[in-house]
């Protein structure tokens, strides 16, 4: 028997089927998204008027200051200024 | 070289500079994989493989420093894995608590055959684009010919024969790779 034969490889392909394409993208962009919600924490951290502007309105101050909204967990962001 | 085609270890290398593609294509590469030990081996449910998947990612990506072994992190990822998989069945409650794993019993197999399916993969990527394409259409992602054929223009009856040629060269690599290796048992 040969160990790849035809059936066996047809199976070993299909055994891996894509995942989702929005979670691949969100795994892809999230290192970069969490560094960048770092950078946003220390900032609101050392500068009150940013910290503020942040509170008022967070997406407003946001693309202010020219971040890519659709980049960034802001749940995660919210939380995180809140505590 | 490009990026696809650099080895697990080398593309870890450059993950660690910051080197944002080599990231997406270090997750693009172990997606698969990832997604079939839970859906597959640990039948979690849909929001509970998305939320281990993406733990995964985030503990890999943060772990890259303290990796003992770049060429390990096929074999890293798996377990990560797997423990986050039983993990989640544990908080959910739906296993028993008991000294041993939850689930884990027919996981281990399932892993095995994935790591194999991995494997066969990798293998593919180094097939022409052509072949890459319909085997993972066909098999992978259960398309029709018809579907198959009006998404790459070419006629639905020849694709038995393109997929037929396209096993035999995939056959002769991995045969190439692994001279002499034994069939593997019951699948």
């Amino acid at each position: 028997m040969n160990p790849y034969d035809d059936e066996h490889l047809a199976q070993l392909i299909g055994a891996l089927p894509p995942a989702p394409e929005a979670w691949v993208q969100a795994a892809q962009e999230l290192p970069f998204a969490r560094a960048q919600l770092d950078d946003i924490v220390a900032r609101a951290e050392a500068d009150a008027e940013f910290r503020r502007a942040l509170f008022a309105d967070l997406e407003q101050a946001l693309r202010l200051e020219g971040y890519e909204l659709d980049s960034l967990p802001l749940e995660e962001l919210r939380r995180r200024l809140g505590d | 070289m490009e990026i696809a085609s650099l080895p697990d270890a080398r593309l870890v290398a450059r993950c660690r500079t910051g080197d944002q593609d080599a990231w997406r294509e270090l997750v693009r590469r172990f997606s698969r994989y990832v997604y079939a030990i839970s859906s597959q081996a640990f039948r979690l449910r849909r929001e509970d493989a998305e939320d281990v998947f993406q733990e995964v990612f985030a503990r890999t990506y943060q772990h890259l420093d303290r990796l003992r072994d770049d060429e390990a992190i096929r074999p890293w990822i798996g377990q990560l894995t797997r423990r986050l998989c039983i993990d989640r069945l544990r908080a959910g409650g739906r296993e028993e608590l008991t000294d041993v794993e939850p689930s884990s019993v027919g996981a281990d197999e399932t892993i095995e055959r994935l790591d194999e399916a991995l494997a066969v993969h990798e293998a593919m990527a180094a097939l022409p684009e052509h072949c890459q394409e319909i085997l993972d259409r066909f098999f992978a992602r259960d398309e029709s010919y018809q579907t198959i054929g009006g998404e790459l223009g070419i006629a639905s009856g020849t694709i038995a024969s393109r997929i037929s040629r396209c096993l035999a060269k995939l056959r002769e690599l991995l045969e190439g790779r692994n001279p002499g290796r034994e069939p593997s048992s019951g699948r």
